[in-house]
């Protein structure tokens, strides 16, 4: 699903990702972690097409077509979902229009018809119960005035609406206390398909105690040093990322 | 050595109003001495000082004078006969039921019933009439709240004075329909028009109106507007302006409003279109325990110039003050907002706030933004503020990253911006109607003839946007 060869990534002339090598099948969870300020967020943002950083070197390919030619929005309508660290206030638009603007866009982009609002309503009922998020969430602003918690929920309730191939959830665990880590978890669950993907971009295993990941990269210094199974997150939380520098060193 | 300011000369047609005062005296001059003396006295100073010019502090960012170099027709009567005034006054708003009061280009249109008496003794409709049937109310309150002395519009508007509305609310009667003032621009010459309205509230009183100015072509105009509003103790006013002009047209339209104890006023300006203009919200909070918020929206593009002043004026303790400007200025458009909060030295335990919010969406549009506190009390609460930004970039891809494109998301955060403006309309019908002329406004599809049959239009672009924002 997707590909990613040999990226090379900058910000401003400094350079965040270097020579990244990522693969990424349908029906798959990958787990990215590493400690702060080594290039996490930065890959899920460039997935998404924030254009404020630069491509330098590599490619990134997606259900056979070059990413990186594409605008964010298209993006967005081929099937990617990136659940944000910080979701954004907009004050004024209500969730429930701002979703339906959103999932209309979509559908025309799939050459269906816009959704009959009846069957709109239904489509957020059935997916509300599914990730266990509150009513009233849908006829507030967007994120406006909502806690941690309620913003990374909301995350969870728009990908389960947008039904994305390919979902990036960027510390989508960071803040939030047990229990509505819990419900993130099991909204991430519940929408895990044979023909979807997720990468979960987080700093602590306790989210994988949850969601159990096929593989699990360890991205240090802009680049991903390790690969494995469940077991290297584990592995990870014992020994801490210090362990991971001396190991690098060796390398 | 000296520094040598660019003389402004100003435009011929000072002379020429100057003349046309002499000559057509009997328009003016033929009423209560005090007011007659006072026409003779703006005039002078008006001879004197002329139109303001951007040597004035509080001209500084908004020229005129230029504007006035048109040769402009100045109608000294009502030219109702080329128009067919009842279709150019209907109105669009579905469920919104007005009183509407009709002018065109500064004059009373129904000479059948130029003033309404209602039962419970309000009175609405021409000022003209009311200067004949009601003279001891009119001598009572005109000219007492607009100091013509304020500056040269003010000073010629008085001496000009002839028609506009007039609205008297006895104590204790609350007016259950919106009043709707409309004024309609409309004239094959480029034409110089005047109004004067004023509006009386008695105590405990209560009453919410809408002061709309229009234009139904793209013909050039200059509009002088003076009102006065004077609220007795415990009145309520709830008060909007709504302008959609051609961007040929100039509008200086100056609103003074002095309220009394335990009253309660709201005034909201919001300019969707027009070529150039300043709104002027000077308020006097006069009685214990009274409360005015001021708030503000406007939307400009092209070469487009809106200018909003406040002057906040609180001369007793015990009151509170709201100001909330926001405007989105696009392409070369320029905006501005000077407000100003005076707190006397006796207020006391007064709080004033301020707020100005503007979005620059390109670097060519110009915004200037200039709060000013003066305060003599020590025992006060006060705050103000000002921002000049950008659409967020972070809002921007958040909202790109869930399928809407660029235009889309960046009228949604427009409209988004706006509404914080929108959501303090306490008229549920004309919030909505607002709502709706704002969103048509960002999507780039009011026209001026928006709400006229006359069908002239001439739409320059048209836009489609995917985004279903009927109800957002």
């Amino acid at each position: 699903m997707l590909t990613i060869k040999d990226l090379k990534v900058s910000i401003e002339d400094t350079v965040i990702l270097n020579n990244l090598n990522l693969e990424v099948k349908a029906g798959e969870v990958h787990a990215i972690m590493g400690p702060n300020g080594t290039g996490k967020s930065t890959l899920a943002s460039v997935i998404a097409g924030k254009d404020e950083f630069e491509v330098q070197e590599g490619s990134i390919t997606y259900m056979g077509r070059n990413l990186l030619e594409m605008a964010v929005e298209e993006r967005a309508r081929e099937g990617i979902f990136l659940g944000f660290q910080y979701p954004v206030e907009i004050p004024g638009v209500s969730m429930t229009n701002f979703l339906r603007t959103s999932v209309n866009e979509i559908r025309k982009h799939k050459g269906l018809d816009k959704l009959p609002a009846a069957d709109f309503i239904k489509l957020m009922n059935d997916k509300k119960k599914l990730v266990e998020v509150d009513s009233n969430m849908t006829n507030r602003s967007v994120n406006t005035g909502f806690s941690g918690g309620e913003k990374k929920k909301n995350e969870i309730f728009q990908m389960a609406m947008l039904d994305p191939r390919l979902s990036i959830l960027d510390e989508t665990d960071s803040g939030l206390d047990i229990d509505a880590l819990k419900i993130v978890a099991h909204g991430v669950n519940a929408l895990r398909r044979e023909d979807n993907a997720t990468i979960l971009i987080t700093h602590y295993q306790r989210l994988l105690d949850y969601i159990i990941p096929d593989k699990v990269h360890v991205i240090y210094d802009g680049r991903i040093v390790k690969s494995g199974g469940k077991e290297l997150a584990i592995e990870l939380e014992e020994k801490g990322y210090e362990w991971l520098k001396t190991h690098e060193k060796a390398l | 050595m000296m520094k040598k300011r660019k003389e402004i000369v100003q435009p011929q047609l000072k002379g020429e109003l100057q003349d046309l005062y002499k000559n057509q005296k009997q328009h003016f001059v033929n009423g209560d001495p005090r007011i007659n003396q006072m026409r003779e006295d703006a005039i002078a100073y008006f001879s004197e000082h002329g139109f303001p010019t951007q040597k004035l502090e509080a001209w500084r960012s908004t020229d005129i004078i230029e504007d006035l170099k048109h040769d402009y027709k100045v109608a000294m009567e009502p030219e109702f006969d080329s128009v067919d005034t009842e279709k150019l006054f209907q109105c669009e708003v579905p469920d919104f039921d007005t009183a509407l009061y009709k002018q065109l280009n500064g004059f009373f249109v129904d000479w059948q019933q130029p003033l309404t008496k209602y039962d419970n003794g309000v009175v609405i409709g021409s000022l003209k009439a009311a200067f004949q049937e009601y003279p001891e109310l009119v001598e009572r309150h005109f000219g007492r709240y607009a100091n013509y002395r304020y500056n040269g519009l003010v000073a010629l508007n008085t001496a000009f004075t002839q028609d506009g509305i007039f609205i008297y609310v006895p104590d204790n009667v609350k007016v259950e329909k919106t009043i709707q003032m409309v004024n309609v621009t409309q004239d094959e010459n480029y034409s110089f028009v005047q109004y004067r309205n004023l509006i009386v509230m008695g105590k405990n009183s209560k009453m919410s109106m809408v002061q709309c100015d229009d234009s139904t072509n793209h013909q050039v105009s200059f509009s002088n507007v003076v009102s006065e509003y004077f609220l007795d103790e415990g009145a309520n006013l709830d008060h909007y302006k709504l302008q959609n002009l051609n961007d040929s047209s100039t509008l200086v339209s100056a609103a003074f409003f002095e309220i009394s104890e335990n009253s309660n006023m709201s005034t909201n300006a919001i300019t969707l279109n027009g070529g150039k203009i300043r709104n002027e919200a000077h308020v006097k909070i006069n009685g214990r325990n009274a409360n005015a918020d001021v708030f503000g929206l406007y939307l400009v593009d092209k070469e487009q110039h809106v200018d909003n002043e406040v002057f906040m004026d609180h001369a007793v303790a015990d009151c509170t003050s709201n100001q909330l400007f926001k405007g989105i200025a696009d392409d070369h458009a320029h905006a501005v907002f000077n407000g100003q909060i005076m707190v006397r030295k006796d207020a006391q335990r007064t709080q004033a706030y301020q707020n100005s919010k503007n979005i620059a969406i390109t670097d060519k549009a110009t915004i200037n933004a200039k709060p000013f506190l003066e305060i003599y009390a020590d025992d006060v609460k006060c705050s103000h503020g000002a921002t000049v930004g950008q659409l967020d970039d972070n809002a921007m891809f958040y909202i790109k990253t869930r399928g809407i494109n660029e235009d889309d998301a960046r009228l949604l955060l427009m409209y988004a911006f706006a509404a914080g403006v929108i959501e303090k309309i306490r008229l549920q019908p004309l919030k909505e109607r607002i709502d709706d002329l704002v969103k048509k406004r960002l999507r780039g599809e009011l026209s001026v003839c928006d709400q006229c049959v006359l069908h002239c239009s001439h739409p320059e672009k048209s836009y489609t946007f995917e985004i279903d924002m009927d109800k957002l």
